[in-house]
């Protein structure tokens, strides 16, 4: 069991896990990062995104090998108190219902708004359509991305 | 529900503001929820306030999405004239204080709703009786307002925190007066829901999500076939892996591998070689499932409705059948639980909809008396009725009883998706005997379907599940109408899933109805109203329901009225409409679809409810497309199916739910109204798949007799 170090929300970390372990799992088990949620384990429903040097990652299905070095951020990251513009956007526009999905769909999200900053439609369709919902919640997270996106530049990353 | 009854008398009332530390405490009593059909009262929640002015509401219901924390403490708050932003929310576990703490059934806010307001209205008298006391004046010249007593005359006022201790001293009013609607402040309102910055931050505690020091975790290997049973393991390889410390026999039919890392306990369990007895189900497959219920329909059925005389009836007659598939609940948390068993006691972070179940369950399992197991309620990721079952808290229970240690039960979602309990399969024979102008004179709809309740060893009388009588509701005034049941078996184990048989009837009847109205040549929308024209109560025993056609009536025609029916829509465009009454609540749908490709694309969704007294008019606005979202999945791809007794779907890629693309927009309309408030999480998924049907109808000129509509 190799250690490994990776930057995680702007901390080095170094943790001792085997290489194949999902980025998932050490976020989860080993540095108690829950906001990164497991939904399906094989990339199909977004629930596990995180970002791996600005870009949407699916968590679930990527071996912490793979981001050895590489600088990681989460749902606990994405701002320096919790309340990104995305994040403001969902409270306001009272998006979740059960919540558990849309870390995810923040994270992803917040990808889409740093390249995108006003995007359409179409391509908050295409961004946002790897993230299951199971409530439902997809038109309001339109929305939500809508008005985050009317209300500025919005800068992904940042530290704990 | 007999009005003013409270928990406790003045004596109990003191002791419990006592211990609960120094405050006012009101209990009260809350009618047993969907499982009962006796109306039986037992403490429910707690408001406490402390001299400190700490508010505090208990929630005796979970939350798993549908908005509970905060719809319940607003009724509260409501009479007791709170300050709303100084609430706090507390989440009860499983406790003998609490009635049916039972999530489910769209149930809480309706069953809730007298006692929440009692209590509050209770509190609210004693704190104006002891400002009243404290100040020497008359009752009558104080009020409460905003979290404070106020005397006009005098410009004085006190806090509730203030007045605590001494209204905790009163009686408790025995019959207190409640608010009218049009005072209200806090009911009506589009107040933020409690649980979404925590929700958004990452912060919310799923019970995933939940940790303790030394905490292990585990993932179970399940016999694969349905009925199967362990027959041997060997955990030779398993234990390779790093920190796999233990694999052993859990129950029947499973290996539980615990390791000190989800991922750890994963790669043992795929290590794992076991040897299973396939049983007596190796065999099945979902045509012989669906088989079983074409055989059963032979047998005569158990009544669940009847008007008149369905045989004597004279006309032309038309028949169809429609079935649909099992379906599973997939919801977005897999199932999980942690346990710390101690010997004497055992400790559960449950994500659940049935805490007391869990608490019995798991006494039973481990061997302790159901007052040694506590059960704490996580949040959780979605419920659906999955989380109606207490299989993820047994199993943590035994395996942290074998380990010794506190272990946290993890699912993945091939585990949910082939280890669940799913929605029945059902088949449905639809009759009825049209008149010369084509109304209906006689309906026969005949559900053909297996027994959850049955199944889970409580069946009810003729084999009927105490909820499918509602569920299977027609409002329509008819002259005969025949609803029957007819008991079918099957071995796939079974589970109430949102709107439970709700969703079977409505596809079948609301399709059917539609079908007359083609025949008739008239509007779909004009021989629905047609029907209803008459007002007609029909009283539905099991929740206590009474339907009536004027209820009807109104959803369907505001939904009609707002997706614009009488307009003629743009090329390529059509539409189809259905209406269903269930969980004491009418919903109404309009379907805008367009085909392409022989497929249906559903652009729009007008839905239009009747649910008494809208609690939260925002909360109403994500349930209702939430469930229309749900259903959507639901008619569009939702199917499991059996092969060699093992369900072959596994993930989100076999069962596909929608995504962003494929949904449409949800306008949501609610027929004002100062009724008792009704269910909202599950009324708007049965007239989807039928509206959804009948618009493809209009599209092609074909009528879809099975779902799912993509196969």
């Amino acid at each position: 069991m190799a250690e490994i170090r990776l930057r995680v929300n702007g901390t080095d970390e170094r943790v001792s896990v085997p290489p194949e372990t999902p980025l998932l799992w050490v976020l989860r088990d080993t540095l108690a990062l829950t906001g990164t949620k497991f939904g399906c384990g094989a990339g199909l429903c977004g629930a596990c995104t995180v970002h791996v040097e600005g870009a949407v990652v699916r968590s679930c299905s990527t071996p912490v090998s793979q981001v050895a070095g590489k600088s990681v951020t989460t749902i606990e990251g994405l701002s320096a108190n919790g309340l990104h513009v995305l994040q403001q956007a969902w409270i306001a526009e009272e998006v979740p219902q059960c919540g558990y999905c849309q870390t995810g769909q923040i994270m992803t999200a917040a990808a889409l708004l740093a390249k995108t900053p006003d995007p359409s439609d179409e391509q908050i369709t295409r961004a946002m359509n790897g993230n299951l919902c199971r409530c439902g919640t997809y038109e309001r997270i339109r929305k939500a991305i809508r008005r985050a996106a009317s209300g500025g530049a919005v800068a992904v990353g940042g530290t704990r | 529900m007999s009005p003013g009854v409270l928990g406790m008398n003045r004596r109990e009332f003191v002791a419990a503001g006592v211990a609960a530390g120094a405050g006012l405490v009101v209990g009260f009593y809350l009618p047993h929820g969907a499982k009962s059909s006796q109306q039986v009262f037992s403490p429910n929640a707690y408001l406490r306030i402390t001299p400190e002015n700490k508010i505090t509401i208990v929630v005796a219901r979970s939350e798993m999405g549908q908005g509970v924390r905060t719809a319940l403490p607003m009724i509260l708050a409501e009479e007791l004239e709170a300050d709303w932003k100084q609430i706090e929310i507390e989440q009860a576990g499983a406790s003998t204080l609490y009635g049916d703490q039972t999530t489910g059934g769209s149930a809480s806010v309706r069953t809730t709703w007298d006692p929440m307001r009692r209590a509050g209205a209770a509190a609210r008298e004693m704190l104006i009786s002891a400002a009243a006391l404290t100040w020497g004046v008359p009752r009558s010249s104080c009020a409460a307002q905003n979290g404070n007593i106020l005397h006009g005359a005098s410009k004085r006022q006190l806090s509730y925190g203030e007045l605590a201790l001494k209204a905790a001293a009163l009686p408790i009013p025995t019959d207190v007066p409640l608010k009218q609607s049009k005072d209200y402040k806090i009911v009506g309102q589009r107040l933020a829901r409690v649980d979404t910055p925590s929700k958004v931050k990452g912060e919310a505690v799923f019970g995933i999500d939940f940790r303790m020091p030394g905490m292990k975790y585990a993932v179970l290997s399940r016999c694969p076939t349905i009925g199967g049973k362990l027959q041997s393991f060997d955990d030779k390889e398993s234990k390779k892996i790093a920190g796999v410390s233990y694999a052993g026999k859990i129950g029947d039919s499973a290996v539980a591998v615990v390791a000190d890392s989800v991922w750890g306990a994963m790669e043992g369990r795929r290590l794992l070689n076991v040897n299973w007895d396939d049983g007596p189900n190796k065999d099945l497959n979902t045509a012989a499932a669906m088989e079983s219920l074409k055989q059963a329909a032979a047998k005569k059925g158990a009544s669940l409705y009847s008007v008149g005389d369905v045989s004597k009836a004279a006309g032309r007659r038309v028949s169809a059948e429609f079935q649909l598939p099992f379906m599973a609940h997939a919801p977005m948390e897999p199932g999980n639980c942690t346990a710390h068993f101690q010997g004497s006691k055992c400790e559960l972070w449950a994500p659940t909809q049935v805490p007391q179940d869990c608490r019995d369950a798991v006494a039973q399992a481990v061997g302790l008396d159901p007052d040694q197991v506590k059960v704490n309620v996580t949040l959780m990721g979605g419920g659906f009725g999955r989380r109606l079952e207490h299989d993820y808290a047994v199993e943590a229970a035994q395996v942290s009883k074998a380990v010794q240690a506190p272990v946290k039960v993890i699912w993945t979602r091939e585990d949910d998706m082939r280890s669940s309990t799913y929605r029945p399969a059902s088949l449905h024979q639809l009759s009825a005997v049209v008149d010369g102008a084509g109304w209906p004179v006689a309906f026969t709809h005949r559900i053909v379907a297996p027994s959850i309740s049955g199944q889970k060893g409580q069946p009810g009388p003729n084999g009927i599940d105490p909820d499918l009588p509602d569920e299977a509701a027609l409002v329509y005034a008819l002259p005969n109408v025949a609803l029957e049941y007819v008991l079918a078996e099957t071995p796939v184990p079974l589970g109430w899933m949102r709107s439970v048989y709700a969703l079977q009837a409505a596809f079948a009847s609301e399709s059917f109805i539609d079908e007359l109205a083609a025949a008739a040549g008239k509007d779909p929308l004009e021989y629905r109203l047609h029907m209803l024209s008459k007002d007609k109560d029909q009283d539905i025993p099991f929740f206590a329901t009474t339907w009536h056609t004027a209820r009807m009536r109104a959803v369907l025609q505001l939904a009609a009225d707002k997706a614009g029916w009488k307009n003629p829509l743009p090329g390529g465009r059509f539409r189809g409409i259905a209406c269903f009454a269930c969980f004491s609540s009418y919903v109404a749908e309009v379907v805008e679809i367009s085909m392409e490709n022989d497929t249906p694309r559903v652009h729009r969704v007008v839905a239009a409810v009747d649910c008494g007294q809208v609690v939260n008019p925002s909360i109403l606005e994500q349930q209702i497309p939430g469930g229309v979202v749900y259903a959507l999945s639901n008619a569009l791809r939702a199917k499991i199916t059996i092969e060699k007794g093992r369900v072959v779907q596994g993930n989100f890629d076999d069962y596909p739910p929608l995504r962003m693309e494929e949904t449409p927009l949800v306008e949501v309309y609610a027929v004002p109204s100062t009724e008792p408030p009704t269910g909202i999480g599950e009324p708007s998924v049965p007239p989807l798949a039928p509206a959804l049907c009948n618009a493809i109808y209009a599209a092609t000129k074909k009528r879809i007799r099975a779902l799912p509509i993509l196969g």
